[in-house]
């Protein structure tokens, strides 16, 4: 302890400042606090303060019914709210020991390939964004658009969607389910084109991502860090290929890994990742196998006493949910792996020794959404 | 009678800046003012038909040399100096002085008021309009006749650019 | 008659041309500055697949007018101990720097306020450069570290990128043998090509430099709204931010001004000289009325009555400013009109296109972090400049006194300044390969928490 505060005197030199990124900012993605310790231009130390999105949503989960929790999962991570239904509705499957229908299974694989493109795509217009170039995200959100219309479509809500029940889905795939993702999906190639004609070849984003915010494999392994952080650093690791789940197995998909673990990496990686998940869905639309959406569950959900950890590959990362149940309808508890709130922690390693003007780069990358690290 | 209006002009302005420059204890006033002193100081040379410098007063001068100033003064700390006490005992011997100097100037132009060419006023000064244009003149002669005075100053100049340049990087 | 009174008539007598001219600048390019940001706004919008300003007036165009009732009535907030008098006068600096630049401008042929000075584009320059005042005492006025900071980072930007532009136009002045802006464009149309085919890569340098000195992206890090340090405008509000704003715009303007004038041809149509492209004298006039035609066309298919009626507005000004540029074509007793009117046309119409660039590379491109900024000026663009002086001035001489093509000699500048262009980016690549390769040393033991104890 004493040699802690000792170094502690030193690193505390004449020409620190401690310098607040507040709550309020436009570049930190929601209400995130980051203090920058700077020598000059240099970070020297970060230190985030969040919680100013906390909502005791693991809390509440111990006063609801498992039905009644799951439209609280999507106000998580809100950009990708499909993905997390998934995570729980599987999660309380797997303590109910039931399994969705093969019909059910493959048109949630559809909506969360869907989902993970429409993430991908705010993350990067608003990357482009903090870095300066202006018009990719409306590119972006443009392309998300039809995303959001389907999905209107079939739940009725573009963004807190509460898409699937516990067992399967409540809602058949309604008559042009099919034509249009298949549309949207043909569209998208050309569109993805747009995007790497606008940023991966140009020198200015290159020089403003390449060797920025590098994570070498065993801090990303050490840190715990999931999802395209970890596959940009050289680790092939993606739970739909090493613990399939939905109708994953099914299809053929390549999983991008990167090389340097460097910002420039993280961006070809969920490039690519928007590519594959395309490719994906129309496969999936080829053949949607007829047959009941809903699977053998009572209208009163009371699993058997035990505990369940079941976790996806959500756009940002590993998704975890470990749920605890007593017995009764109400689960004893929830706890939530957030993807963001854990690479988060990999702000200081990878902000160290960047300029300031670099921090926001590199928070940028991480692809955090407040309402997951915080919930 | 106009020439005699924008002269007395500049001129007041110059002499005003000048006199707050030097009576402000704000630094960025004192070189706001300086500003303006060289501005007007300029616009006399303007009138003169001297453009070449005229513009070069102003590139130079203001753009260049006084930006260094404010910068200077920016980035030092100058409330801590406001704070400290001034050496206030040489006030006098400053008033005497500049006396003397004013009585000096004063009298040598008086009694060289009558020298034709020389003194307070020059009636046979030849007419701005009818001088030769002032760049060209320059440009002649500068690099004609006194071009190694000229290499030997840019030299002079580059030597002092590297000099900083070198004493300014930190010692890695 | 009163000697005072008489003086006052002589003056105004001689000078009334120059006074009007004074007159209409500072009335009219604020207000031009106005609307070359709901351009701007509306440029944007196309480009990002939407529509921009559409509610004020048809289609947004009374935009700029809101924008300002709105921002004359803001509270005018001055922070806690900052220096009134500085805080006060720093905007005013800039734009009057700025409109005053624009007195040596020739807008055309008739159009010019410094009539004929005799170093008119070292004025352009050196008094454009003044707004750099205005920038690092506003930031200082501000009284806030981090307004400072972002301050000297953008005088020290515009410091750098000055010099890189100056030796850049050093090239055009060369070949025209003159500072005297009608000079310039004159000796463009005695030689029979506009400046900018003779010397591209100056052009190109100047195009550059002169994005870095208005502060546009991807130049714009001291006052990007998502960087941490937001810059000298930072504690602006109301109408002071909009002197600065509007001060930008009018730099743009004059950076806009001095390219075309320089490289450009100024007033002069393109291919000046030859007889038999005559033809394209007609062309301001055919311009105008295609935009009055497309205006009659678009109006048909409106959505909102006052803006039908709007479209047809616009149409009839653009047929008339058509007729008032093909009248004095056509009726010879005007004919002396023609340099004036098509003059102002032309220049007009090569600023829109550099403004244009401006705009379109803003929206295109990400920014530049300030340490490659500021490589980018120094490494790169000063050395290609002053490679460049030396070959444009091995080109005079060997046009001069050996008789050379200018052309051919041009030619061989152009070979010369491409070759060091390439060396330097090939040094550049080598030098970020190696400081890439070289990983950044490890700062402390990872384990270490910065903030415990």
């Amino acid at each position: 302890m004493q040699d802690d505060a000792a170094q502690n005197q030193t690193l505390l030199g004449a020409d620190e400042l401690v310098l607040n990124m507040g709550p309020q900012h436009p570049s930190t993605h929601g209400v995130l606090r980051v203090k920058l310790k700077l020598d000059g231009e240099r970070v020297r130390g970060t230190e985030c303060v969040i919680g100013y999105l906390h909502r005791g949503v693991e809390k509440i989960a111990e006063n609801r019914s498992y039905q009644q929790f799951a439209p609280y999962v999507d106000r998580m991570d809100y950009v990708a709210a499909v993905s997390n239904g998934l995570g729980y509705c599987e999660a309380v499957e797997k303590l109910l020991n039931v399994e969705a229908p093969p019909r059910a299974k493959v048109i949630r694989t559809i909506m969360t390939e869907l989902q993970r493109i429409a993430s991908h795509l705010v993350w990067l217009g608003t990357h482009a964004l903090d870095i300066g170039a202006l018009t990719p995200l409306f590119y972006c959100l443009r392309e998300r658009e039809e995303i959001l219309k389907i999905f209107e479509k079939y739940c009725g809500a573009r963004l807190t969607t509460h898409a699937f029940r516990i067992g399967g889905l409540q809602y058949e795939a309604y008559d042009s389910f099919e034509k249009d993702v298949e549309r949207f999906c043909k569209d998208f190639e050309r569109r993805i084109q747009e995007y790497v004609d606008l940023l991966t070849g140009n020198s200015i984003w290159i020089g403003r991502t390449r060797n920025v915010g590098v994570l070498s494999a065993e801090d990303c392994i050490a840190l715990g860090a999931s999802g395209p952080v970890l596959r940009a650093s050289g680790v092939k690791w993606d739970l739909r290929k090493a613990q399939p789940y939905a109708a994953y197995d099914q299809y053929n998909f390549q999983i991008p890994v990167g090389t340097n673990g460097d910002t420039y990496d993280r961006y070809m990686v969920r490039m690519e990742e928007m590519r594959q998940s395309r490719l994906i869905c129309l496969q999936a639309i080829e053949n949607i196998p007829a047959g009941p959406i809903l699977g053998k569950v009572g209208k009163v959900l009371k699993p058997p006493a035990g505990e369940i950890y079941h976790s996806i590959e959500a756009p940002k990362g590993i998704l975890g949910y470990y749920i605890v149940s007593d017995g009764t309808t109400q689960p004893y508890r929830v706890r939530i792996r957030p993807p963001s709130f854990i690479n988060l922690q990999a702000l200081d390693k990878m902000a160290r020794g960047h300029l300031v003007a670099d921090v926001v780069a590199i928070i940028g990358t991480l692809d955090i959404v407040l309402g997951e690290v915080d919930r | 009678m106009l020439d005699k209006v924008i002269f007395f002009f500049f001129a007041g302005v110059a002499i005003l800046s000048a006199g707050l420059m030097v009576t402000r204890r704000n630094a960025i006033h004192s070189a706001v003012f300086l500003i303006t002193t060289l501005l007007a100081t300029a616009g006399i040379f303007l009138q003169l038909r001297a453009e070449f410098i005229f513009i070069a007063q102003i590139i130079l001068y203001v753009g260049g040399i006084m930006v260094l100033f404010v910068f200077v003064i920016m980035l030092v700390r100058l409330d801590v100096a406001l704070h400290q006490i001034q050496f206030s005992r040489q006030k006098w011997v400053a008033l005497l002085v500049t006396l003397a100097l004013a009585a000096e100037v004063g009298v040598m132009l008086w009694s060289s008021r009558n020298v034709p060419g020389q003194g307070f006023l020059l009636p046979n000064a030849v007419p701005a309009g009818k001088l030769p244009p002032n760049t060209e003149a320059l440009a002649g002669r500068l690099f004609d006749a006194y071009l190694l005075p000229f290499e030997i100053a840019s030299v002079l100049l580059l030597v002092a650019m590297v000099g900083a340049v070198v004493m300014a990087k930190k010692r890695t | 008659m009163n000697p005072t009174l008489h003086a006052v008539l002589v003056f105004l007598e001689t000078w009334w041309v120059e006074l009007v001219s004074g007159v209409v600048i500072v009335a009219v390019v604020p207000l031009v500055a106005g609307y070359i940001v709901l351009v701007e706004r509306k440029l944007m919008a196309d480009m990002q697949a939407r529509l921009g300003p559409m509610r004020v007036g048809p289609h947004g165009l009374l935009q700029p007018i809101a924008d300002a009732v709105k921002l004359l009535i803001k509270e005018d907030i001055i922070p806690d101990n900052a220096d009134k008098m500085v805080f006060w006068m720093a905007p005013v600096v800039s734009m009057t720097a700025a409109l005053t630049s624009m007195g040596a401008i020739a807008f055309g042929p008739a159009f010019q306020v410094a009539r004929d000075i005799n170093v008119g584009l070292l004025f352009v320059i050196g008094v454009s450069s003044l707004g750099i005042f205005g920038i690092v005492l506003g930031g200082w006025a501000s009284n806030s570290h981090y307004s400072i900071m972002g301050a000297l980072r953008s005088t020290a930007q515009l410091v750098s990128y000055e010099t890189a532009a100056g030796l850049a136009l050093i090239s055009g002045l060369l070949l025209a043998g003159t500072l005297k802006i009608r000079a310039i464009v004159d000796a463009q149309q005695h030689f029979g090509v506009w400046f900018v085919f003779l010397a591209p890569v100056a052009f190109f340098i100047y195009v550059v430099a002169s994005i870095a000195e208005t502060n546009r992206a991807p130049f714009d890090l001291p006052e990007a709204e998502s960087e941490l340090v937001a810059g000298y405008m930072t504690e602006y509000s109301g109408f002071r931010w909009a002197l600065y704003f509007l001060g930008e715009y009018a730099n743009m303007i004059v950076v806009g001004a001095v390219a075309t004038t320089l490289f450009l041809g100024g007033w002069l149509r393109p291919f000046p000289n030859v007889r038999w492209m005559n033809w394209l004298d007609a062309l301001p006039a055919l311009f105008t009325a295609a935009v009055g035609a497309y205006c009659v066309y678009r109006a048909g298919k409106q959505p909102v009555r006052v803006q039908t009626w709007f479209m047809w507005g616009v149409a009839l000004a653009c047929f008339v400013v058509a007729l008032i540029l093909a009248v004095p074509l056509l009726v010879a007793p005007l004919k002396f009109l023609v340099p004036g009117l098509h003059g102002a046309f032309w220049f007009l119409l090569k600023i829109s296109a550099y403004i244009y660039l401006f705009m379109w590379l803003r929206f295109t491109l990400p920014r530049y972090r300030f340490d490659q900024l500021m490589h980018l000026g120094w490494y790169i663009l000063i050395p290609l400049a002053i490679v460049n002086v030396l070959a444009v001035g091995v080109a005079m001489i060997l046009e001069m006194e050996y008789g050379w093509n200018r052309w051919l000699a041009m030619l061989l500048t152009t070979v010369i300044t491409l070759a060091t262009a390439l060396f330097l980016l090939r040094l550049n690549d080598k030098r970020a390969a190696a400081a890439s390769s070289a990983a950044p040393p490890p700062e402390e033991p990872s384990t270490e928490d910065s903030y415990a104890g």
